[in-house]
């Protein structure tokens, strides 16, 4: 079987667990939902590492991949944190 | 120390699987912060795994980008208002679709330099950076709006649609060029038209659609990721993609359906343009005029009633009202009242605003209920507080059939025995319908800023008068 149609089907049977899970999810969260998504696909990282990191990477090549690291990085440094943040507010009575 | 390309996918699988679970953690609060933790162990895993890997070679860069941009993200992250979490999540939205933007054309480079450059590869890439264009100039808009910086209405013209049309036709058409030639002109073009087009599909939608905006490019965000994903054959990519994909497709399904509108309808509509023709039937009611109220007559209802429930909306967020109607709340509790927060599913600007924010003023998540679970209980509530709400609890939805938000479904705050509605001014609700729950003999408007009205009715209550 040929890559891509590897990744295909692992696509679609990604998506198949999306649906699922995302479905459970209460609603009451579904702001700290969006912002954990939002770090979650900061996972580009991984493709800017690999641009960057590349040795035969060109001064082209490193320059964009160092934007790309940097950006993924707020994500995913910015997104957990403030999921973080948001979740430690959600209390049951405190008595 | 370097590790094998099995060993790597290994991690990854865990990465994904630990992402996974992460995910399904957020089925109930108390279950969320430790999934929370898992999200971030999968990433680390993911990171180390792709560093160590024999494909990275060099890491002045990389280290340089991680400490940057987590010094960054980390400071947005501790700095942020609780209020402004609508804009954050757009500015890191955009983001996200940057990163991708800047992976294809590096990848592109790349690849370009090594001969590896096939037909496949390059409509792949082509894909990734579309999507990851049209996810960041979208979500710029988005910020802009949310911020203020442009003008929330919705900006229409004529044959806009068309003109979309045109710009998408033409985007595809480069990318097809692109990938049969390699010309890195026309993989520019393309991603310069994207771009555009990120702003013109966003800029037709209206304020009120905040929340299906912030979720549409949250799923945009990870179709965008796993397009990266195929381009580099790398399978977490896809997997994570997929699933942030779907998440923000399964929040888009849910606030249209809770407006009683198609997404299409949504993307299409600029809702919120006019308003004029104000409903047949609700010219009647309007002719009636509205009583106002004062905080002392509000109060005087609510510390003998049994039960009180709040309907918080935009205009909490705007006042930052949440910590004194905590306050309110536990002087009311203290005499006996039961009080109760009902959150429609597209109060806010974002899927799950309002409760996030009376979580912020530490009010119990299990005094916070959800429209269907709230529904039944007005009619056996004494007072209803509508704090900045509108369009919500406007029972036009149900009974005028000319009215624009007919047939979505509202918090039916009017059954309540007592409804006072805290206002800033008489403007209507960002759908720019008239509430014809002003006009019911048992609504009264309070005006004022609500957070000023709130303190008001703590000290009356504290005041221990009446």
């Amino acid at each position: 079987m040929p890559d891509t149609l590897v990744a295909l089907y692992v696509f679609v049977l990604a998506c198949f667990i999306g649906y699922w899970v995302i479905w459970g999810v209460t609603p009451s969260l579904h702001t700290p939902l969006v912002a954990l998504t939002n770090a979650i696909s900061g996972i580009v990282i991984v493709g800017a590492l690999l641009v960057t990191g590349l040795e035969q990477a060109g001064d082209w090549a490193e320059i964009i991949g160092f934007f790309a690291v940097l950006l993924a990085s707020i994500n995913v440094f910015g997104g957990f944190l403030v999921t973080n943040r948001m979740l430690a507010m959600f209390r049951k009575k405190n008595k | 120390m370097q590790i094998s390309a099995n060993a790597q996918a290994v991690a990854y699988l865990v990465s994904a699987i630990l992402f996974i679970l992460s995910l399904k953690g957020l089925t109930h609060p108390a279950s969320a912060r430790r999934g929370n933790f898992l999200g971030m162990a999968g990433m680390l895993i993911a990171v180390i795994a792709t560093l160590v890997g024999n494909e990275v070679q060099s890491y002045g860069f990389i280290i340089a980008g991680i400490v940057a941009g987590g010094l960054i993200g980390a400071v947005l992250a501790m700095r942020i208002q609780m209020t402004a979490m609508p804009q954050l999540v757009a500015a890191l939205h955009s983001f996200v679709g940057l990163a991708a933007v800047l992976v294809a054309i590096g990848t592109f480079l790349n690849k370009r330099d090594a001969g590896l450059l096939n037909a496949l590869l390059m409509g792949e890439l082509s894909a990734g950076a579309i999507i990851g264009a049209i996810t960041f100039t979208g979500s710029v808009i988005a910020f802009g709006k949310l911020q203020g910086l442009i003008s929330g209405k919705p900006v229409k013209f004529a044959m806009q649609h068309q003109l979309n049309a045109l710009i998408a036709l033409v985007t595809v058409a480069l990318g097809v060029h692109f990938a049969a030639t390699g010309s890195i002109v026309s993989l520019i073009l393309m991603t310069l038209l994207a771009l555009l087009l990120g702003v013109t599909l966003i800029i037709p939608i209206g304020g009120a659609d905040m929340p299906v905006i912030i979720s549409m490019l949250n799923s945009y965000s990870g179709w965008a990721a796993a397009a990266t994903g195929f381009t580099l054959h790398n399978n977490l990519l896809i997997i994570v993609g997929a699933l942030v994909g779907f998440s923000g497709a399964i929040l888009s399904y849910i606030m249209c359906k809770a407006m009683n509108r198609s997404i299409l309808n949504v993307v299409f509509g600029g809702f919120g343009s006019d308003s004029t023709g104000a409903p047949s039937a609700g010219a009647a009611a309007m002719e009636k005029g509205i009583k106002s109220a004062s905080v002392d007559d509000a109060v005087y209802w609510m510390e003998d009633a049994n039960r009180v429930i709040v309907v918080p909306g935009y205009g909490m967020a705007v006042a930052q009202a949440q910590h004194a109607l905590k306050e309110l709340m536990e002087l009311l509790e203290a005499r006996g009242v039961e009080v109760k927060f009902g959150v429609h599913p597209v109060a806010g600007r974002m899927p799950g605003h309002m409760n996030v924010l009376l979580a912020e003023a530490d009010i119990p998540y299990d005094h916070v209920l959800e429209m269907d679970e709230i529904n039944s209980e007005f009619a056996s509530t004494d007072v209803t507080l509508v704090v900045g709400a509108n369009d919500v609890v406007n029972p036009a939805a149900k009974d005028d059939a000319s009215s624009p938000i007919y047939g979505m479904p509202i918090l039916e705050a009017g059954r309540s025995k007592q409804v006072y509605f805290l206002k800033r001014s008489m403007n209507p609700g960002y759908s720019g319908v008239d509430n014809l729950l002003f006009y019911q003999d048992n609504t009264s408007l309070i005006f004022g800023d609500a957070k000023d009205t709130i303190e008001g009715m703590v000290n009356a209550l504290k005041g221990g008068g009446h």
